[in-house]
C-alpha cells in the first residue's frame, strides 16, 4: 500500500495520457485525449455537460477501460482494469457522492477497509494517524470520535479527501468537490486542495464552477464533445474559457451578458 | 483527578486542539455526556434497564414468587437457548437484513440432534457438529439468494421458515417426537448443571477487573501517543457498580441453585461476538455495510462476503440455540422452534438496542434483551395466563420496542447522530 509514495520532486511528470479514446457502441465519448499531470500541480478538467469529463474520470479510476490510446504512470504504460488496480498505482478518486458511513466515526471511516491490525484493531495508532493527517491538511474537524452524521458538508468532504490521501496516492481526482457546499465551506475545500498540492500530490479537479477552477488550478484542460479543446491557465479571461467550453464566441453565456449590458444601457 | 491536572499542565493534546468541542473529563463529564446522548436519542442500554425494573416491580407485586432466587435460576436456564438465537439475529440486523427462519432452524437443529444421536446412534459430538453444519449451510443458501439473486432477505428467510419446518417434520417422521435420555450429559447440561460457586463469583468479579486494567492500559497508550485520556476514575466507578451488581446477583442466585452452566456458556459467546464486532476488521466491516453498503464497497470491503458471513453466523447460532433448547426440554419434537421462538429472539435483539435499520447494535443487546423477554414470558406463566394472552402481550412488547427504536432513530437524525 505504501509503495506509491507522494514524495516526488515538484514538476515530475506522473500521469500521461496520449490519444485516449472511449466508445460506447456507436457513441464516441472520448476521442484522442491527451493529458499530463505533474507532481504538485492542480489540473482542472472543465467542459460542458456531455463533454466527457465523467467518462475520463471513470477511465482513470479503473471503472471503464479505454478503447484506444495509452496511459502512462511515471513513464510506464499501464492498464487500469479495476478500481483496485488504479488505487494500487496511486490514483485515488473522491466521487461526488462521498460514500462515507454515517454511523461510523471519522477514524473508522478514514481507515475503512485498511484497518491497522485486523484481528485486534489498534484504535490508538489509528487515531494518532488520523489526527496527524488532518492537522497536516489543517482540517477543521472538531473530534474524530464523532459519527460522520454530526459533521457539516465541508467537513465530510474533508474526511473524504483525507481518506483518499491515507494510502498516499500520487494523484487524487476530485469530482465536483464544491458542488454542494456553501461559500465558507467551498473556501475551506479550496484551501485543502492547495495543501494537497503542497504535499506533492498531483490533483485533477473536475468542476463546473469557473471561479473555483481559476482560484486553484495551475492549468485548465478544456474538453468539448469528447475532445481536447485547449489548455489554459488561471490568467485566461472568463470569456475565453467559456468560448472554449461552449465552442463558440457566440454562445448562450455571451448573449446573456450582452443582453444584460443592453438593459443597463437602456435603464 | 490528578490525571486531569496533568493533562491541563502538558498543554493541548493532539485531539483537543479545537476549542469548539467540549471535552468531558472525569465523572461529572461522563454523566453529562450520558445525559446528552440519551436526550439526543442515543438510548443505549437504558430501555433495557427501565424495562427490567418495570417488569420486576409489576410481576413481583402480582406474584412474589417471580423474584425468588429459584425462579430467577429457571429464567436463566430458559434464556440461554433463545439468547443464542438472538445473538445470531444481532448479526443480520446489523446489516439491515433479517432472518425470519431462525425458529425453524433451531427446531430443525434439535430434530437433527434427536435423529443422529438417538435414532442413528452416532456420538453426541457428531450430532451437534451435524446440526451446526446444517446451520452454516442454510446461511450460505440465504447469502447466495441475497447476493446472486438480490432476493430480499425478508422473503428468502420467510420461504426458509416453511422449508426448514418441513424438513424438521420430515426427518422426525411419523412419531414426531424423540425423547433424549435424562442421564445424558446434554440433558444434564440443559437442566441440572450449575457452575461451582467459586467460579461464579470469580466470573462476576472478572469484568470489573478487566475494565480497570483495560482503562489503565488505554490511558497509558493514549498518553504516550499524545492523545487525551479519559482518566481512570470513570472506569473505576463503572467497574465498582458492575462488580457490586454482579456479585450481588451471583449471591442471590446461590441462595437457590446458582448460575447455570448453560447461561455461563451463552455469556461467553456474547463476549466472543462482542470482541469480534468491536475489535476486528470483520466487525468494523459489518457496521460499515449496515451503515452504507455502497461506501463500504468503494472502500474495498467485499460486501457480498460480509453478508454471507452474517447469514452464516446467524443460522449457526440458531442451530446452536436449537441444541440448547433440545437439552433444556430433553426432547426433539415437532413443536421445537415453533410458536413464539422467532418473535422472542428478534424482539430480544431489538429490545436490547440493536436497530432494525442496520448499522447500530451490539452483542450485549442479545443478552440484555433476552433477559427482558424471558422475564416477561416467565412472569406471565407464573400468572397462569394462557398462551393466547402471552402471545398477544409479547407481540405488543415487540411493537413497543420497534417504536422506541424508530423514535430514537428519528431523534438521532435530528441531533446529527447516525
Amino acid at each position: 500500500m505504501e509503495q506509491a509514495s507522494a514524495a516526488h520532486a515538484p514538476g515530475e511528470l506522473i500521469l500521461r495520457l496520449r490519444g485516449v479514446g472511449k466508445k460506447f457502441g456507436a457513441v464516441t465519448a472520448l476521442e484522442d485525449i491527451d493529458l499530463d499531470v505533474h507532481a504538485g500541480e492542480v489540473v482542472a478538467l472543465v467542459g460542458d455537460n456531455g463533454a466527457g469529463k465523467s467518462t475520463l474520470v471513470k477511465v482513470l479510476a479503473g471503472v471503464h477501460q479505454p478503447t484506444s490510446g495509452t496511459i502512462e504512470v511515471q513513464g510506464k504504460a499501464v492498464t487500469l482494469d479495476t478500481p483496485g488496480k488504479a488505487l494500487e498505482l496511486g490514483i485515488a478518486t473522491v466521487f461526488q457522492d462521498l460514500a462515507l458511513c454515517e454511523n461510523l466515526d471519522v477514524v473508522a471511516n478514514l481507515f475503512l477497509g485498511h484497518e491497522i491490525s485486523p484481528w485486534r484493531m489498534d484504535e490508538v495508532q489509528m487515531e494518532v494517524r488520523a489526527w496527524t493527517l488532518l492537522q497536516e491538511l489543517a482540517a477543521r474537524i472538531p473530534s474524530v470520535r464523532e459519527p460522520i452524521a454530526s459533521l457539516s458538508g465541508g467537513q465530510r468532504q474533508t474526511v473524504a479527501i483525507a481518506r483518499s490521501l491515507l494510502l498516499e496516492p500520487q494523484i487524487i481526482m476530485l469530482d465536483e468537490p464544491t458542488a454542494a457546499l456553501g461559500v465558507a465551506q467551498t473556501a475551506e475545500v479550496l484551501n485543502l486542495i492547495e495543501r494537497v498540492r503542497a504535499r506533492g500530490h498531483g490533483v485533477i479537479l473536475i468542476s463546473h464552477n469557473m471561479e473555483d477552477v481559476r482560484a486553484v488550478a495551475d492549468r485548465i484542460v478544456v474538453l468539448r464533445l469528447g475532445k481536447n479543446n485547449g489548455v489554459y491557465t488561471a490568467e485566461t479571461s472568463h470569456q475565453e474559457l467559456v468560448a472554449a467550453i461552449t465552442g463558440a464566441n457566440e454562445n448562450a453565456v455571451s448573449r446573456r451578458a450582452a443582453r444584460k449590458l443592453e438593459e443597463v444601457d437602456q435603464g | 483527578m490528578a490525571q486531569d491536572m496533568q493533562t491541563k499542565a502538558t498543554g493541548a493534546r493532539l485531539d483537543q486542539g479545537d476549542s469548539r468541542v467540549r471535552h468531558d473529563t472525569g465523572l461529572s463529564g461522563a454523566l453529562r455526556g450520558f445525559v446528552d446522548r440519551v436526550s439526543s436519542g442515543d438510548l443505549g442500554m437504558l430501555p433495557v434497564v427501565v424495562g427490567l425494573v418495570l417488569i420486576s416491580v409489576v410481576f413481583s407485586l402480582l406474584n412474589p414468587v417471580f423474584l425468588a432466587p429459584a425462579n430467577l435460576v429457571n429464567v436463566l436456564f430458559d434464556a440461554a437457548a433463545v439468547g443464542f438465537i438472538a445473538l445470531g439475529v444481532v448479526c443480520v440486523l446489523l446489516l439491515g437484513e433479517i432472518d425470519l427462519s431462525i425458529g425453524s432452524m433451531s427446531g430443525l437443529s434439535s430434530a437433527i440432534i434427536g435423529v443422529l444421536w438417538i435414532n442413528t446412534g452416532l456420538p453426541l459430538a457428531v450430532a451437534i457438529a451435524g446440526s451446526l453444519a446444517m446451520g452454516a449451510l442454510v446461511g450460505v443458501v440465504y447469502g447466495v439468494l441475497r447476493n446472486k439473486f438480490e432476493m430480499p432477505s425478508f422473503v428468502a428467510t420467510l420461504s426458509g421458515l416453511l422449508a426448514l419446518l418441513g424438513l424438521q417434520l420430515y426427518i422426525l417422521g411419523p412419531t414426531g417426537s424423540i425423547n433424549l435420555p435424562f442421564s445424558s450429559p446434554l440433558v444434564r447440561f440443559g437442566q441440572i448443571l450449575i457452575m461451582p460457586a467459586w467460579l461464579s463469583y470469580l466470573v462476576a468479579i472478572l469484568p470489573g477487573v478487566l475494565i480497570v486494567i483495560g482503562a489503565v492500559r488505554t490511558n497509558a497508550q493514549r498518553t504516550a501517543a499524545n492523545l487525551s485520556s479519559p482518566g481512570i476514575s470513570i472506569a473505576i466507578a463503572k467497574a465498582a457498580v458492575l462488580t457490586l451488581g454482579l456479585v450481588f446477583a451471583v449471591y442471590y442466585l446461590e441462595l437457590s441453585r446458582g448460575v447455570p452452566w448453560m447461561f455461563g456458556v451463552f455469556v461467553m459467546f456474547v463476549v466472543l461476538l462482542d470482541y469480534a464486532l468491536v475489535r476486528t476488521q470483520w466487525g468494523r466491516s459489518m457496521f460499515a455495510v449496515g451503515g452504507n453498503a455502497e461506501a463500504a464497497r468503494r472502500s474495498g470491503i467485499n460486501v457480498q462476503r460480509i453478508r454471507m458471513s452474517a447469514f452464516m453466523v446467524c443460522s449457526t447460532f440458531a442451530a446452536l440455540g436449537g441444541v440448547f433448547a433440545a437439552a433444556r426440554l430433553a426432547s426433539a419434537s415437532q413443536q421445537a422452534g415453533s410458536g413464539d421462538v422467532n418473535l422472542n429472539a428478534i424482539a430480544a435483539a431489538v429490545i436490547g438496542g440493536t436497530s432494525l435499520f442496520g448499522g447500530r447494535g451490539s452483542a450485549w443487546s442479545a443478552l440484555l434483551g433476552v433477559l427482558v423477554i424471558m422475564a416477561i414470558s416467565n412472569g406471565l406463566t407464573l400468572l397462569n395466563l394462557s398462551s393466547s394472552l402471552r402471545y398477544m402481550i409479547t407481540g405488543g412488547v415487540l411493537a413497543v420496542a420497534v417504536i422506541v427504536d424508530s423514535l430514537a432513530r428519528r431523534s438521532r437524525a435530528s441531533h446529527g447522530r447516525a
